[in-house]
């Protein structure tokens, strides 16, 4: 079996008898085992997969067949997965079983899919290179010694390391793009309100986007199909024709924007210039354009996610679920103990940040000041979408970096988002996919759309990858 | 001496009478076991997010006509941000500076029966919180959150109310409308209306507010009273022993009837109020208005005028029917039987409020349906029955039930009105009471009403008594 098969390589093999869900299930739960230096994942339901997998094998062999039926997938352990340990990984959350699926889970469960574990992240979200988990930082299976991206590290770690068949992510200024470039998958942010948000842990509610990380475009839209659609239970979800991944191909304006490009170091320069020839010999055309806001983005970010992850972490105070301090004196204590001892120290950062942001005094010149900055970015990328189909841009200023090399400098470590921030701002759909490597560690490009051109971004990302073979690379299999 | 004034504004928390929650699926339903009305959504599980129920949306415009103010064409929930055990979230849904109520006003009529119009300056939505029971527990304290969540219109009026009873008569009223209204259910007791007073105290005539204070959670209109008349007197101590009346909220005791400083404002928190994320701003389009405009009921200062001024009623009588919007509801589909509406009200202030004191019971569930007390009136109107009778057949009405007409027929209790009958029954008593025959003929017309004792009781109160009456005259004067 080949552990980099894709989604619809996966789905003939198992419509045609050449393996059994049992026996695919079986596949990854023995290479997740091996891989287990690579710290991908908090969960791992070896039991409730094999049971999954045996009705899998019986809906097909009933011609009862889903998109997904039999294929194993990881969740991000943000997702609320009922009966499994739903962590965050946060110390917070170390004990929560969840009582319900996200509807993103519930989705891909009715199309199918196998749920074979749940995948390491940034604690709470809040990292980009996944080393502020409780549960230690995943490795990038690249290079061992460096990060694999953050926050949904273990989530591309995993499909990069053939550990699951894709895995979901989510995205609040470039947790799924970003891993997904460092090591060398392809990602997806949907448009905000695409997917479903409910059951899926929040940290800063108007960013926060769930999505796939994949092998391919063709496999991110197959699990897209899956996890989008309209959800009751999510005021900001909206209504919107589902994704179409085989939207007839035109030739497309490529808006290059000069402050996405500008500074980008040489070795990165030299892959994405290759990408963009590579597009326009497909028949598409680079046209210039201007975001001439970009480089708030990340102040910008950084203060209206840090104000509502403040609100939203508030509920974790050891009173109904969660850690809770051992004996307390009184309610202060109880508070106090609990959430000290239940938050690591950058989500702890950017509940104080986002506390201040909020506060009386400071509200107008932080909150209030990036909320109108918030807007002219969004207007930048509109007036663009007037010049350009899609925007091409790189996803991250680096390659993956060595693990500790950034995480005494939150500083730096924030400016690794300057290229995702901005369309997380805009509530815009971005995909990131490798354009090649650079030190031998993968590069990523981003296709950003306007709002709900998923499948516009699917599409020609579909286009690329089957011009080119960087999605196809894979790290060594260092146990084969 | 200087002549002091009282300055108040309230703010009323109404709770709103839909089904389930303001934000969640969950119902609403009072007195429940603890935690069995809180779902995911109450208890503030990770992950998920508050949909906003439009029945609430409904319910506030629905306030909104009727003190005839500003519906925002949008609105927006805050968060308010606060630590506490029984705020599952650590932040309240609330709204801040985009109310779905805007500057209204309520007419409210005062015991010597003027009327004035208090500005309400905004009524928004927000949810309720959860309870902290200290008590069941030894040394630990239960957290019940079956109230989280329950939809709240915070009522707020401007501080244009200037003794406790004025302040006590708007509570009233405003109970009055919410109640008409059928936005909330009104029973106080259960806490479906919970009152906060600012209050201040000025010299009378000054225009600049004196300092002010917060009484929390007074939640009866007797309190409302009690509370506020403590306070007052407390201010003007205060002041005319040289004090200064200091910000703060109090609290008042019901129990040994005073208000106790709760915590000082000065170190005022900071709920760092914002726009909640997770819900979209409420865009309410005019057809949504007027779809609630068309479900409004009488109001009850429409329905004072209209009882006053077409029905003919008193001041007293119209305030007494419309102070029980059920009350008044009855009344109404009584008098809509073509009965007359004085007699209708004398009834129903009457005999009904008795009965209905008697047996400890309400107009929710008053055994005597409004058709049938309606025909009661009506059999008295035309002369089928005596009023004496329509009393005997009242009581069996409300203790047996049945219909008027049938007890009427079944128990032979229609009127006497054979005046050859009714002579013969006199001239038999005439001739046994020769004495008082006597009496009258000398002058003592007093006696009369004992003639027409006699004949109700011979004829079991059946007598038509104008005839009775009128024969009588005749005969003893023969």
């Amino acid at each position: 079996m080949n552990p980099y098969a894709s989604v619809t390589q996966l789905r003939s093999g198992l419509d045609n008898g050449d393996f059994s869900a049992d026996e695919l299930a079986h596949f990854y739960l023995d290479r997740i085992d091996a891989a287990e230096d690579l710290n991908c994942f908090i969960t791992v339901d070896a039991e409730g997969v094999l049971a999954a997998a045996k009705r899998a094998d019986k809906a097909i062999a009933d011609k009862r067949i889903g998109p997904l039926t039999g294929i194993p997938i990881a969740h991000k352990d943000i997702f609320c997965t009922r009966g499994l340990l739903t962590s965050c990984a946060s110390r917070m959350l170390n004990n929560f079983v969840a009582p319900y699926d996200a509807t993103v889970v519930d989705r891909l469960k009715r199309a199918g899919a196998i749920t074979i574990g749940k995948t390491n992240m940034d604690e709470f979200a809040m990292g980009s290179s996944n080393e502020t988990s409780f549960y230690g930082p995943v490795k990038n299976p690249w290079d061992r010694e460096c990060v694999p991206g953050g926050s949904s590290g273990g989530s591309a770690a995993a499909v990069a390391a053939g550990l699951a068949a894709a895995c979901t992510g989510s995205d609040t200024g470039g947790s799924i793009r970003q891993p997904a470039s460092f090591c060398g998958v392809t990602g997806l942010k949907p448009t905000y309100g695409r997917v479903s948000r409910y059951g899926m842990i929040a940290f800063a509610s108007s960013l926060d986007q769930g999505g796939p990380l994949a092998r391919s475009a063709s496999d991110a839209g197959t699990l897209l199909n899956a996890m989008e659609g309209y959800d009751p239970n999510d005021s900001t979800s909206a209504i919107a024709d589902p994704t179409d991944i085989f939207s007839s191909s035109r030739a497309l304006k490529i808006g290059i924007p000069s402050q996405y490009w500008n500074d980008l170091s040489p070795s990165l320069t030299k892959v994405l210039e290759e990408a963009r020839r590579t597009l326009e010999s497909l028949g598409h055309r680079a046209v210039p354009v201007e975001l001439p806001h970009t480089n708030a983005a990340t102040a910008v970010y950084y203060v209206i996610a840090g104000a509502e992850a403040s609100t939203n972490l508030s509920r974790y105070d050891g009173i109904r679920y969660g850690h809770r301090a051992a004996s307390p004196e009184n309610l202060e204590d109880l508070y106090q103990f609990s959430r000290s001892e239940g938050f690591g120290s950058e989500v702890k950062r950017r509940i104080l940040t986002g506390t201040y942001a909020l506060s009386v005094g400071y509200y107008d010149a932080y909150y209030l000041k990036a909320q109108q900055i918030r807007r002219l970015i969004r207007q930048d990328f509109l007036d663009a979408f007037g010049e350009a189909d899609i925007i091409l841009t790189p996803v991250s200023p680096s390659t993956a970096f060595k693990r500790e090399a950034l995480i005494e400098d939150p500083i730096s470590m924030y400016q690794q988002d300057i290229y995702t921030t901005p369309a997380s701002l805009a509530g815009l759909p971005a995909l990131s996919l490798p354009c090649g490597v650079s030190d031998q560690m993968p590069v990523g490009m981003q296709f950003i759309g306007p709002h709900f051109g998923e499948s516009l971004l699917l599409t020609l990302g579909r286009e690329y990858q089957s011009e080119t073979d960087w999605h196809a690379l894979h790290p060594a299999d260092n146990h084969d | 001496m200087t002549e002091w004034e009282a300055v108040i504004g309230l703010e009323v928390h109404v709770q709103l009478a839909t089904r389930s929650k303001i934000f969640s699926r969950a119902a609403t339903t009072f007195g429940e076991y603890p935690n069995s009305n809180a779902n995911a959504v109450d208890i503030a599980l990770p992950g998920v997010l508050p949909v906003l129920n439009e029945e609430a949306v409904r319910m506030a415009i629905k306030f909104g006509l009727a003190i005839d103010a500003e519906i925002a064409s949008s609105c927006r929930f805050d968060r308010k941000n606060y630590f506490y055990p029984d705020l599952p979230k650590g932040y309240q849904i609330s709204q801040l500076d985009q109310p779905i109520v805007g500057r209204g006003t309520l007419p409210i009529s005062f015991g010597d029966g003027s009327i004035r119009e208090i500005g309400i300056t905004r009524a928004h939505l927000e949810e309720d919180a959860g309870k902290s029971i200290h008590t069941a527990y030894d040394g630990l304290t239960g957290i019940d959150l079956n109230r989280a969540g329950t939809p709240l219109l915070e009522i707020v009026s401007e501080p244009e109310l200037y003794s406790a009873a004025e302040a006590a008569a708007y509570f009233r009223e405003l109970h009055g409308l919410v109640t008409t209204l059928e936005i909330c259910d009104g029973n106080l007791n259960e806490g479906s209306m919970r009152c906060d007073a600012n209050i201040s105290i000025r010299p009378k005539g000054a225009v600049i507010l004196g300092e002010r204070t917060e009484i929390k959670n007074v939640n009866s209109f007797r309190f409302v009273e009690r509370a506020l008349n403590y306070e007052i007197d407390r201010q003007i101590a205060v002041l005319e022993s040289g004090g200064k009346v200091v910000l703060e909220t109090r609290l008042y005791d019901s129990e040994r009837d005073e208000t106790r400083s709760m915590r000082s404002k000065e170190s005022s928190d900071d709920y760092r109020y914002f726009p909640d994320p997770d819900l979209l701003p409420v865009e309410i389009p005019d057809e949504l208005i007027e779809s609630v405009r068309v479900t409004m009921p009488e109001l009850p200062t429409a329905k004072r005028n209209r009882y006053i001024h077409e029905l003919g009623l008193t001041d007293y009588e119209a305030g007494r029917l419309i102070e029980d919007p059920l009350g008044a509801r009855y009344f109404d589909a009584v008098a809509e039987l073509s009965v007359d509406a004085k007699l209708a009200a004398n009834w129903i202030l009457g005999d009904v409020a008795a009965a209905l004191n008697r047996d400890e019971i309400s107009f929710v569930n008053v055994p005597i349906a409004p058709d049938q007390l309606g025909t009661l009136l009506n059999r008295i109107q035309d002369e089928t029955i005596t009023g004496k009778i329509a009393k005997s057949i009242f009581e069996l009405l409300w203790t047996k039930g049945g219909s008027v007409d049938g007890i009427i027929e079944s128990q032979g209790l229609r009127q006497l009105d054979n005046t050859r009958e009714l002579e013969g029954v006199v001239s038999q008593i005439i001739s046994d009471f020769p004495d008082q025959v006597g009496q009258f003929r000398e002058g003592k017309e007093k006696i009369l009403g004992f003639f027409v004792g006699q004949v109700m009781k011979a004829t079991n109160g059946k007598a038509n008594p104008k005839q009775v009456n009128e024969i009588l005259r005749r005969e003893l004067r023969a």
